[in-house]
């Protein structure tokens, strides 16, 4: 039906209006069934109510204006029901939207894989160092730091590693080249431990001190599945008047548990560091199966995870050389270090050290 | 080391636990025992020890089984090796310490008629045989074998001379430099004035505390036997043994200080066991000490302690009483110290300390023995009272801005070697000969220390590479070093590289491979983290030599933040490339991190988006090669119209066929460049009048920047 199609009534009886009305709004109702999209929609609503070209329009000119005064009521009447059905029946197409069919149309395979976009993954020993410091954080500690490139004195003799003694034997180290001419303590290396940041912290500020150091260290020794010459430490530091050893055991008791979980437990047994007295090493109940024993654990139900124990009256003293104020007789202070490739293998199943450091997309991007 | 319970039980016969208890409480005392294994019937447990180095003193079983009657409270049974008469010698055996700081006593004992044979159990205290085949220990004589079983039973080394190859008498001397010794490795070693040795009065017969010499080794013709039984000063021994490469197990004991107290008694077990297989002894127990050895020793001065500081240093115990001054008092007198109140009724003492104990000399020693003894697992887990607020690092957020938006940005986090070769050095070094040479390096190619942290991100890349990983997009954290082998700086830098193709994943879009713009991106989004006015990048002619050699002369950009270089990147040299067997285009780049992190970082600021509608408005131009977008950029920048809200480059052809005045060759000399911008005022609709006049001047500053309008 076009504009051209409504015809010009030339009877205004109940009967003839009955009927013209009843024709459009028959031709009204089978094009809002034939809506079979947005598009249609719309199509409709131009064809129907469009304010210039629209059939509504069109018959308000044709049969409204053009009835006698008589016929104004009955055909105005009609033409308001004609045009709430109109409005009606776009109305409900709008919210009906397109049919199933034209929605058929558009389908997808929704199996196949979606498109990801790529993810960078923090490193697994960059994890490790920030969940360790947020534990300590939430203890009290800052976070220190020191150079890799350390002198004889901070990374040894003021750790109390005396020249010639045999404990230097134990930490087979890296040295830059042409040192022999310069004095002992002025000798650079890499630092074989986080350590010789306690004593640079401690030169730089008075008691108290809390500090957690996590960092890059380096030793001369030979790759194997566990050991590479390069890996990180976390090293931790609390000097304060009436710091005891058992404030020590219950500071890493809790770190464990924090890192761990809830339910593991620690025990302590004596061994040696020149930089403590008394010393210890912590192991903790294995993570792997409870402390039942099992291969992880060799079936000792334990793993060994640091070193710790009371800082050593002698590496006060070189402290107060610079700062006075650690006088071992007034303060102590605790110290402990933790391997962060041995924790970050652990926790997340890595077999090599070396992975740690290939930098191999597939193993890194395990960690996203 | 190898203990037997067995032999542990010969000194501690009330021994109240099985051998899995010993095992566990000698562990949680500090004498690790970490293997048990059970010898049979009637023998006993084998264990594995490993003992700490300043423990020296444990390294044997009667060391043990004293660690052993401390835990339990026992009586140690005495060790005494009595001896048969002497019959007299026409005089003293000659023996004289010359090097009087090298060495604080010798003692020699001078038997004959001794019958060289094998060894067998000899007497209560001598189970050579039967100690020896269950820890299978091999035996040689009864004159090698008497002085292991010495060193195994009171760890102190001995040594068994063949007399008649002695000439003269025993001097204990520095070497001459030159002088030669065949060693029992059978090495003839060249001695230096450094070594400490053991010498008659015509040429060295050992290497002091280390190693005995060839030529007066016991032998099975052997009848006359010198017993050498010292003590030697710890360094003197390290020197010695370093200097030739040995670390046998009398040079470990000395190097960390044998007892000065020992050497009789173990001269006495060494020649009873030999005087047990026939012969005597001749005169008396040559004995020459160094008092100053002995008074740093066996005689030091008592050291005081205090029961309120070993409270001090040790705190809170799970038992309410607490450690009491009978603790300290049973704990240290069964380690063989000697108590004596410093005043009556006072928890304070005068310990006297043990000869075999150097370790032992501070007050903070002794507070260590009575820990460990009374067991670490018995003090309470005690939280110390906070001390003040924890400080951030100046830089750490700004770490972790640089980190979390190139991991956004979907690079991993890589850690590299901290070392490269001295090519690599030279070639990445942004200060050329700034760099730092080790001294003992792992290899070759990790001879120096990293200048910058390219050559690293160029082996992990080829390494992903080479292992058909093709797309690589990597960042590394860390620190690079300069300057000197007197003086190294160490600054934090970035690195990163990308190859292969965008987007890394999914099979719907067809990938393209990833260029210089998308890491350019990667570097603007890091930069956009800070507070900074002026961030550009430029590039220089590659006769000027500024571009760093392992980039592409033409494909790399130097970055600058107010003036000052923070970096290069950009497109790996070829010629680095196949160097690497690189096919693909690698990218690469390095930022210098402490210049950087002298910026702030950007702290947002919100602006009130406008509610009126924005007009885009695109303008095709024509631009002559040698004009970059820079230059159009800046024009539009220096119009300062405020409802010119953004600008942008929207598409850009570089086609011959476009024919815009190609050259002799064909090439075009101009391009096309379809700029978008987009105007919006926060107040108002923008009038037809006022765009019109926007769009004119648009057009005036590109047209006065080089572009003309594509008609």
């Amino acid at each position: 039906m076009t504009n051209d199609d409504i015809p010009n009534l030339t009877a205004f009886d109940d009967a003839a209006l009955d009927k013209a009305f009843g024709a459009v709004e028959q031709q009204a109702k089978s094009d809002a069934a034939a809506i079979d999209g947005p598009q249609a929609v719309e199509a409709f609503r131009l064809r129907w109510l469009g304010r210039k070209q629209g059939l509504l329009k069109e018959i308000s000119t044709r049969w409204l204006k053009a009835s006698p005064v008589e016929a104004r009521k009955p055909v105005g009447e009609r033409f308001k029901t004609l045009q709430a059905l109109v409005e009606g029946l776009l109305e409900q197409s709008s919210v009906t939207g397109p049919t199933d069919a034209a929605l058929a149309a558009e389908a997808i395979d929704i199996t196949l894989p979606g498109t990801r976009r790529l993810t960078g993954a923090e490193h697994p020993i960059t994890r490790t160092l920030n969940e360790i410091t947020r534990v300590f954080a939430a203890l009290g500690y800052s976070v220190g730091v020191g150079p890799e490139v350390e002198t004889d004195f901070y990374n040894f003799e003021s750790m109390n590693f005396p020249p010639g003694h045999p404990a230097r034997d134990t930490q087979d180290t890296l040295v830059v080249a042409n040192q022999d001419r310069r004095p002992l303590r002025d000798r650079l290396l890499l630092r074989t431990h986080t350590s010789p940041v306690q004593m640079r912290t401690m030169e730089s500020q008075p008691p108290p001190v809390r500090i957690i150091i996590p960092g890059k260290v380096h030793r001369n020794d030979a790759q194997d599945a566990t050991h590479s010459p390069i890996f990180h430490q976390v090293e931790g530091l609390c000097v304060d008047s009436n710091i005891t050893f058992s404030d020590l055991k219950g500071t890493l008791d809790h770190a464990m548990k924090a890192l761990f979980g809830s339910s593991v437990k620690t025990r302590f047994f004596p061994s040696f560091f020149p930089f403590t007295e008394p010393s210890a090493d912590v192991q903790i109940s294995c993570i792997f199966c409870g402390g039942n024993g099992c291969r992880k654990c060799k079936n000792s139900g334990w793993i060994e995870l640091l070193g710790c124990g009371m800082v050593d009256p002698a590496v006060f003293a070189f402290a107060a050389q610079k700062q006075p104020a650690y006088d071992p007789k007034k303060i102590s202070g605790f110290a402990f270090g933790m391997g962060a490739e041995r924790i970050a293998m652990m926790k997340y199943g890595i077999s090599e050290i070396g992975q740690l450091y290939a930098g191999d997309m597939r193993f890194l991007g395990q960690f996203v | 080391m190898k203990i037997l319970t067995k032999w542990l039980k010969s000194y501690l016969p009330d021994l109240p636990v099985d051998d899995a208890k010993l095992a566990e409480d000698l562990t949680l005392r500090g004498i690790a025992v970490e293997g048990v294994y059970p010898l049979g019937d009637g023998n006993g447990s084998l264990y594995e020890t490993d003992i700490t180095t300043n423990r020296v003193d444990a390294m044997n079983h009667y060391g043990i089984a004293r660690e052993a009657a401390a835990i339990y409270n026992l009586q140690l049974q005495p060790l005494d090796f009595p001896l048969p008469a002497p019959r007299p010698g026409d005089s003293p055996f000659p023996v004289k310490i010359e090097a009087l700081n090298d060495c604080g006593r010798f003692t020699a004992r001078v038997l004959r008629g001794i019958t060289i044979g094998d060894s067998r159990d000899w007497f209560k205290g001598a189970e050579v045989a039967t100690y020896f085949g269950l820890l299978e220990q091999k035996r040689i004589s009864n004159a090698v074998d008497a002085t292991n079983f010495a060193w195994l039973a009171m760890g102190q080394p001995t040594h068994a001379f063949d007399l008649d190859k002695i000439e003269g008498g025993i001097v204990v001397r520095r070497a001459h430099k030159g002088e030669r010794l065949k060693t029992l490795d059978g090495i003839e070693r060249i001695l230096d004035s450094e070594d400490l040795i053991i010498a008659d009065h015509v040429k060295p017969l050992g290497l002091a505390g280390v190693m005995g010499g060839w030529d007066t080794m016991i032998t099975p013709s052997t009848t006359n036997v010198l017993v050498e039984a010292a003590w030697f000063e710890p360094m003197a021994v390290r020197r010695t043994a370093r200097r030739h490469g040995l670390h046998t197990d009398a040079s470990h004991r000395f190097e960390r200080g044998a007892d000065f107290n020992a050497a009789p008694l173990a001269s006495a077990l060494v020649s009873s066991i030999l005087l047990a297989n026939g012969g005597s002894i001749e005169g008396d127990l040559v004995d020459v000490r160094v008092a100053e050895f002995e008074a740093r020793t066996a005689d030091r001065k008592p050291v005081p302690l205090a029961l309120n500081e070993v409270r001090r240093i040790l705190g809170t115990t799970l038992d309410a009483e607490g450690i009491t001054a009978a603790t300290v008092e049973s704990v240290l007198k069964a380690l063989g110290c000697a108590l004596s109140n410093r005043h009556e009724g006072q928890a304070a003492w005068l310990v006297s300390l043990p000869s075999w104990r150097l370790d032992l000399d501070r007050e903070v020693d002794l507070i260590e023995e009575v820990a460990r003894v009374y067991g670490y697992n018995r003090f309470a887990n005690t939280l110390p009272a906070f001390g003040e607020g924890v400080r951030a690092l100046p830089w750490a957020e700004s770490e972790t801005a640089v980190r979390r938006t190139l991991l956004s940005a979907g690079f991993h986090e890589s850690i590299a070697s901290t070392f490269c070769s001295a090519a690599e050095a030279a070639l990445t070094a942004p200060q050329p000969g700034l760099t730092v040479p080790l001294g003992n390096p792992l290899s070759e190619e990790a001879g120096v220390l990293r200048p910058s942290l390219v050559p690293g991100m160029l082996t992990m890349i080829a390494g992903n590479l080479h292992r058909d990983v093709s797309d690589v997009r990597l960042f590394e954290l860390g620190t690079v070093f300069s300057g000197t082998t007197e003086k190294v700086d160490e600054r934090p830098a970035m690195a990163f590289g990308a190859a292969g193709s965008l987007p890394e994943q999914g099979a719907l879009h067809p990938p393209r491979a990833i260029d210089f713009h998308d890491v350019k991106g990667a570097v603007e989004q890091v930069l956009a983290q800070f507070e900074a006015r002026a961030v550009y990048f430029d590039h220089f002619p590659p006769e000027s030599g500024l571009t760093p050699e392992w980039l592409h002369p033409y494909r790399a950009a130097r970055v600058a933040v107010e003036g000052v270089t923070v970096g290069w990147f950009g497109q790996l040299h070829p010629r680095q490339a196949s160097a690497r067997k690189l096919k693909e285009p690698v990218l690469v780049g390095e930022l210098y991190l402490d210049r950087l992190y002298k910026l702030p970082l950007r702290k947002p600021l919100a602006k009130d988006i406008s509610r009126f509608q924005p007009v885009r408005r695109d303008f095709s131009l024509i631009l002559d090669q040698s004009i970059g977008w820079e230059k159009i950029d800046r024009a539009l920048a220096g119009l300062q119209i405020p409802e010119l809200v953004d600008w942008r480059v929207r598409e850009v052809f570089r086609d011959a066929r476009l024919n815009l005045r190609p050259d002799a060759n064909g090439s075009a000399r101009e391009y096309s460049l379809l700029l978008g911008t987009t105007f919006q005022a926060p107040d108002r609709t923008l009038r037809e009048e006022e765009l019109q006049s926007f769009q004119a001047r648009v057009v005036e500053a590109v047209g006065k920047a080089g572009a003309r309008l594509r008609s």
